[in-house]
């Protein structure tokens, strides 16, 4: 009986539930970020992926199509983070962009930000071609989730693709999260990251502000704000051109 | 007010998904043309419109600010929510997309910042600025390169 009545509470109460499990795993997440990583790879990174992961049990043990929010005690995982909810909280990240800092990053600031978007999404369109996503719709939403985890459903949402494309795209954005966290101190040298100028360049070509503080901090530390000056605009920037610009481009190309 | 951030940001989000439809209608495709990113251009025009009138308060800044923080957490859900089974036997795609992004990125920037010539370093540039003000940059490295 007091399961019944439990069970009962998180169902009506399904978006208190799910603030409430997403809370859990987020903890979850740091803590595996801090002890198990020490602190390398990003919790927000670990998150997600916990997230893709829950999503394939669901769909095991529901059989169903919508991961996690197909078990009913878990139905508010749906609003939280459909579409509604995921556009309005990215929006409202806008509102840390200062335009007098922007200013700062310059000229090759900005070439940086506008290859960081397109090298991505040409490499990721032109590899879901290759595994068999030939339709401009897929091709689209996966190379924007090779600009980032962020671009990626949002460009999927908005040009209508299917869910697993989305899963795809945010799996293959958080990887891209994840290597360049692990990968830069590696390659810091090689590429000439020791100055505030080409943190910049860095921080616009790589993109999600988790994955270039991460990997400068473990790099440089004072090479963060540099690099995060720029990554702040990526995530913006993809989600204005890459279902506008890139998705007619792509669609032009495939049409032909 | 609180709510006034909130609303600032819905009616950004609202005017973007609106004209984000009208201009896909208008293109003749069947999709939001760029709905987010330009309802975040509205929210920086309408922060940058705030500050210049003194209106930007901190019931606005939390309003806003608190589904900002929260945006991680909303992703997560939308992770957790996606179709992921129909998507595993891609697997490999999403590594051999993630790789190449970053190694063709990574070669970017070397090319990059070789062209724009040879720069100062952080090293060269804390010993200087450590000559001329030795109390700021031994007090905090960070602070004295970023000011």
């Amino acid at each position: 009986m007091i399961l019944a009545s439990i069970s009962h509470a998180l169902e009506v109460n399904a978006l208190l539930t799910a603030f409430g499990f997403v809370g859990l795993v987020m903890w979850l997440s740091a803590a595996l970020s801090k002890y198990l990583t020490m602190g390398r790879v990003h919790g927000s990174a670990i998150a997600i992926m916990i997230g893709l992961g829950l999503a394939f049990w669901g769909g095991i043990v529901t059989g169903g199509k919508s991961g996690l929010s197909d078990i009913p005690m878990l139905s508010g995982i749906g609003l939280m983070g459909g579409g509604m909810l995921r556009d309005f909280a990215i929006v409202a990240t806008a509102f840390e962009v200062d335009v007098e800092k922007a200013k700062r990053a310059g000229l090759i600031g900005a070439l940086a930000l506008v290859l960081g978007t397109i090298l991505p999404f040409i490499a990721g369109a032109l590899i879901a071609h290759a595994y068999g996503y030939v339709d401009a719709v897929s091709m689209t939403t996966i190379g924007a989730g090779a600009v980032t985890y962020i671009v990626g459903p949002v460009t999927g949402a908005a040009v209508g693709a299917s869910s697993p494309v989305i899963a795809l795209s945010i799996a293959t954005g958080v990887l891209k999260a994840v290597l360049v966290m692990i990968g830069t101190p590696f390659v810091a040298r090689m590429i000439g990251l020791n100055n505030p100028r080409s943190a910049m360049v860095f921080g616009g070509l790589m993109g999600t502000v988790s994955g270039v503080s991460a990997g400068l901090a473990a790099t440089d530390r004072r090479l963060v704000p540099y690099g995060a000056l720029t990554a702040t605009f990526h995530t913006g920037f993809g989600c204005l051109v890459a279902p506008s610009i890139l998705y007619l481009i792509v669609r032009m190309i495939v049409a032909s | 007010m609180t709510i006034s951030g909130v609303a600032l940001l819905a009616i950004c989000t609202l005017l973007g998904a609106v004209l984000g439809d009208l201009l896909g209608l208008g293109l003749g495709v069947k999709a939001n043309v760029g709905g987010v990113g330009l309802a975040m251009i509205f929210l920086i025009a309408g922060r940058t419109m705030l500050v210049r009138r003194g209106l930007l308060n901190e019931g606005v800044k939390l309003g806003v600010g608190f589904w900002g923080a929260m945006y991680i957490p909303i992703v997560v859900a939308m992770a957790a929510n996606q179709n992921v089974v129909a998507s595993v036997a891609s697997g490999p795609m999403v590594v051999f997309a993630a790789a190449a992004t970053v190694v063709i990125c990574f070669a970017a920037v070397a090319v990059i910042s070789r062209l724009s010539g040879r720069v100062e370093t952080m090293d060269e540039i804390e010993a200087r600025e450590g000559t001329l003000t030795p109390k700021v940059a031994l007090q905090d490295g960070l602070g004295s390169v970023v000011r």
